[in-house]
């Protein structure tokens, strides 16, 4: 069949499945649409169909309103399908997805913690959902105090007076503390140049840094794990505006130097930021502002677990000591002496506004219900099972025997996520880590970070979290050591990984050779 | 133990046992320093069980008025329009609203799909060729395309028309700021980019150049002049635009634009005090390399089946690090996945139509109101579905009395201006009774004007928020 608009629409008694695809002997040539249905949105329907009713015309129809020089010749090549299709469409898409709901991610350094209900339909409610941002503060008044607690709660967990709630993403945060730094040197009258960021960092940071127009500057790590102190101090010298540091870092370590590196870096005048990637680790136990650190940037999506989304929405708040507050972003949320709430921005230093609005309020309702549900001792139990998980879990690898192929990079214990080295096993099995990855997919587990950090040879990254079960865990540790275990007979059926999924391995290079990043008609 | 954790007292006995320590004091005293342990329990309320935290929650949102409560005609980026129930269900399943980034594609192709779909439906709307996957926002998506122009051509002074939304200028500002951009407002003219001002501003040096469409004030630019503007100059031109009102405006990629982006929150999102929603951003084919952001990518597998990955990676951060094209990663998959299911919920006709009805109501809304004694139209350029007025009284007042008669009329604007927004969901009957309580709460100013002081403002400081300026 073929639309008004000229591409080709398969029928729905045509053949879903691409020819030459290897079935299951049993399998009928022709299948119902559905599970195997490999094509577009674009490529379903047909004209005519239609979901949405347009509300009559109720006012007096006028001519010439918009004149013919700004208006859209042929409209828009939207597919035209009806609300039944439409459903099944995005439905049966969903089933192609893994998702936390239904089982383990252990993806190093993203917090797949469970993501409680409560919080979606507490965000749902219409007084939170249809408030325009626009509406005036005396109208928003549990609005203002919602984000007015959660700053104050954010605070308090991290040590650090000050909040503001409006970055989008642990990025966009990290984008607000370096522009902070920036701010507060020029207004000392200061030019600094450089921000030293570790080796082992989240990628986003220097990316970050080159965006607010600075040179980034790698500092090592020792044989710890935790920063080269040596080659800290040979950095940090009056051209440096801040060091950036993740603290238990990407290895999953707890800096033991964090009073000295601290010390190294105030001496030079330089900004401390801490990276709240890993603050699940620490709740309640120890708070950056306490180690020493100037600025923190939040993921409420990952401690304050904000469902990912499959890539998004995020949230990225920042807490700043005192010397920092009066760069913070506006608009700032205060409590007015009448107890009630207020939106200002007149904030004659503060480095501006980082997006529109007062950042993913959505967001907000969620991570405040979090924080009432579990309060201060369920959120420093929150950061010990997530550790005493993360050590299980690499005992119970340790008892499987796989220790020899896959060692923990650096130390002994680790605090919420672990580093572990496919290095051995590559050497001896002959399996990369992508296989190992490949083929926990087979078993039903999402696989963990993997290739990250870099300074660690064929990495895995694991972060079980808190609110997975010792059973859990156990069945993960052993699954891992099954694939090893077939790796010795026959290591290409993790080469070959996956083999039970809705598709196998697919070709990335081709993707980034000859980009079709679009439906073409 | 709460209610997220499984861990028993025997759970923990046993696994402190298998890790080999004797209390989980030990587990972190081997591993923070005592010198930085919080020797105190966090300052926070006790934990709530669920049906307490809901009832809490349940409180502050009946504190908010929101669209539910009122007749709103507020506008200015974000707008209450319909948001069918089935992207509700949509966003709400498990296999969308758990799933990470789709770092594994063998088990990502439901989310990688979506985002192919919803790059297709962008760039189609826009009528550039290439779209990325979503950035965080509207004002941030303007920010994103300055930073891009930056990398692009290494020019660094940036053109603004001041009918871009006043927080893209203040975010354009600010990043700017960082890498050492600066920022050159152009001002309107007849509610339109003055333009004169906006030809002498592009110079050679001039690296992007950004306007809105529909401006703020709602007035409709002419794109295509603005872009011609820049021809002779190596500026990127940038132009953000209303995503509903491209169902009946002419296409950026057809107005000589090269990179167009906007808020997609009229696209099937919820208002939620400003997100979370999505940004988008297009652009011609000379920029896919340099865009921030995921791009999703259809590919085979090694069976030969279609399937879709995460693609050009080689931009992003955790490859390129300092020479990334951007810090934006992971952004806003489940708004965009909102985006698209609405733009197919609307479909080929039904954004048309849509558009249509916007434009009569719009018009007939600005006519009733211009009728009023005491309100005049702020200018007379052509409106899609937003448009401003001057009120001969103060601003803050009278929406304090339209609010008292549950109709809140729009935003205030600096000098007594009042933005008016439609959406579907504003009938005749609601715009009717705008022109009543507005007509009313002016005539009543303008009464009390008459009698009070000479010299007497409206109150200042009030509504830092509710302002845009």
């Amino acid at each position: 069949m073929t639309r008004s608009n000229g591409h080709h629409v398969a029928t729905d008694n045509e053949l879903h499945r691409d020819p030459g695809i290897e079935v299951h002997a049993h399998a009928p040539a022709k299948v119902a649409p559905g599970k195997d249905d490999q094509r577009t949105v674009f490529e379903k329907g047909a004209p005519g169909r239609r979901a949405f009713v347009c509300p009559a015309l109720d006012v007096p129809a006028r001519d010439g309103l918009l004149p013919d020089r700004f208006r859209r010749s042929e409209p828009a090549r939207l597919p035209e399908l009806s609300e039944p299709e439409i459903v099944r469409h995005y439905v049966n898409l969903s089933k192609r997805n893994f998702d936390l709901d239904s089982g383990f991610y252990p993806l190093g350094s993203c917090t797949m913690k469970h993501n409680p209900r409560l919080h979606e339909r507490a965000a749902a409610l219409p007084g939170h959902a249809r408030l325009h941002p626009f509406q005036r503060p005396e109208h928003a008044q549990g609005a203002l105090e919602l984000m007015w607690r959660l700053e104050r709660s954010l605070g308090e967990i991290a040590g650090l007076p000050h909040v503001s709630l409006q970055p989008s993403a642990g990025s966009h945060g990290e984008l607000a503390g370096v522009l902070l730094t920036r701010a507060y040197h020029e207004d000392r009258g200061e030019t600094r140049t450089k921000v030293l960021t570790p080796e082992a960092a989240h990628g986003t940071n220097p990316a970050t840094v080159t965006m607010a127009g600075y040179d980034v500057v790698k500092v090592g790590t020792n044989p710890d794990g935790g920063v080269d102190l040596d080659d800290l101090r040979e950095k940090a010298d009056e051209s440096v505006a801040c060091l950036m540091l993740t603290n238990p870092n990407t290895l999953g370590i707890f800096d033991p130097n964090i009073e000295e590196i601290a010390r190294i870096v105030h001496d030079v005048g330089a900004i401390l930021y801490y990276d709240g990637a890993n603050l699940n680790a620490v709740m309640g136990w120890a708070r950056p502002g306490d180690m020493g650190f100037d600025i923190v940037h939040f993921n409420l999506h990952k401690t304050f677990t904000q469902p990912h989304g499959g890539g998004g929405p995020g949230s990225g708040p920042i807490a700043v000591s005192d010397r920092m507050e009066p760069y913070l972003m506006v608009p700032r949320v205060v409590r007015r002496e009448d107890g009630g709430f207020d939106l200002v921005e007149d904030a004659p230093k503060s480095i501006g506004r980082l997006r529109g609005f007062q950042g993913n309020y959505g967001t907000f309702v969620r991570a405040y219900a979090y924080i009432r549900s579990l309060g201060a001792e369920g959120l420093k139990d929150a950061s010990t099972v997530a550790v005493l998980n993360a050590n299980y879990l690499l005992a119970r690898l340790r008892e499987q025997g796989v220790a020899d192929r896959l060692p923990l990079a650096y130390g002994k214990l680790c605090m919420h996520e672990f580093v572990l080295s496919g290095a051995p096993m590559k050497r001896e099995l002959q399996i990369k880590t992508l296989d190992l990855a490949k083929r926990l997919l087979d078993f039903g587990f999402h696989p963990p970070t993997v290739y990250f950090p870099l300074i660690v040879d064929e990495a895995l990254l694991v972060e079980p979290t808190e609110t997975e079960t010792r059973e859990t865990l156990d069945a993960f540790a052993e699954a891992i050591a099954e694939i090893l275990r077939e790796a010795e007979s026959d290591p290409d059926v993790a080469r070959t990984a996956p083999h039970t999924t809705p598709v196998r391995r697919l070709d990335e290079a081709a993707a980034a050779k000859k980009p079709v990043l679009r439906q073409s008609f | 133990m709460s209610r997220y954790t499984a861990a028993t007292d025997h759970d923990r006995r046993e696994m402190l046992a298998a890790i080999g320590v004797a209390s989980i004091e030990e587990l972190f005293d081997a591993q923070i320093p005592a010198a930085v342990r919080l020797g105190r329990e966090l300052e926070l309320p006790a934990g709530l069980p669920e049906q307490d935290v809901f009832e809490h929650l349940r409180e502050l949102a009946g504190r908010n008025t929101s669209a539910e409560d009122e007749i709103s005609f507020l506008g200015g980026g974000m707008y209450d329009h319909y948001v069918p129930a089935l992207i509700d269900m949509l966003m709400e399943r498990s296999e969308f609203l758990t799933p990470y980034t789709p770092y594994q594609p063998e088990v990502s192709q439901g989310g990688l799909q979506v985002m192919f779909e919803y790059q297709t439906a962008i760039s189609e709307l826009t009528g550039l060729p290439v779209a990325n996957a979503s950035v965080y926002e509207g004002p941030s998506a303007l920010a994103a395309a300055g930073w891009l122009a930056r990398q692009a051509n290494g020019r660094a002074r940036f053109v603004i028309s001041a009918g871009c939304h006043p927080h893209a200028i203040e975010t354009l500002r600010t990043t700017a700021h960082g890498y050492g951009a600066e920022v050159v407002e152009v001002p309107l003219r007849d509610g339109v980019t003055d333009p004169g001002e906006w030809a002498a501003a592009i110079d050679a040096e001039t690296s992007a150049v950004f306007f809105q469409n529909p401006n703020f004030l709602g007035a409709v630019e002419d794109a295509e002049a603005l872009a011609a503007a820049a021809k002779d100059s190596p500026a990127v031109v940038v132009g953000s635009y209303d995503p509903v009102a491209l169902g009946i405006l002419r296409p950026p990629g057809e107005c000589g634009v090269d990179i167009a982006v906007g808020e997609g929150q009229p696209l099937g999102n919820r208002l939620d005090f400003g997100g979370p929603s999505f940004g988008y951003f297009a652009a011609t084919e000379a920029y896919l390399r340099k865009m921030p952001g995921r791009i999703a990518g259809e590919t085979r597998d090694v069976d030969g089946r279609r399937g879709f990955v995460l693609t050009l990676q080689t931009r992003e951060q955790h490859i390129r690090r300092e020479k990334a094209t951007s810090n934006i990663c992971t952004a806003q998959a489940l708004n965009a996945l909102g985006g698209v299911v609405y733009l197919t919920w609307l479909g080929r006709r039904g954004l048309v139509e849509l558009g249509e009805l916007l434009l009569q109501r719009t018009a007939y809304a600005r006519e009733r109101l211009t009728a009023l004694d005491g309100v005049e139209a702020l200018h007379e350029q052509p409106v899609i579905r937003e448009f401003a007025l001057r009120l001969d009284a103060p601003v803050e007042r009278v929406i304090a009395r339209c609010q008292d008669a549950g109709v809140n009329p729009g935003l205030a604007l600096p000098d007594r201006g009042l933005l008016v927004a439609l959406t579907e969901r504003r009938t005749r009957a609601h715009i009717d009774r705008l022109a009543d309580v507005l007509g009313a709460a002016v005539a009543e100013e303008r009464e009390a004007a008459g009698t009070a002081p000479p010299g007497v403002a409206e109150p200042a400081g009030a509504a830092g928020g509710g302002r845009a300026a």
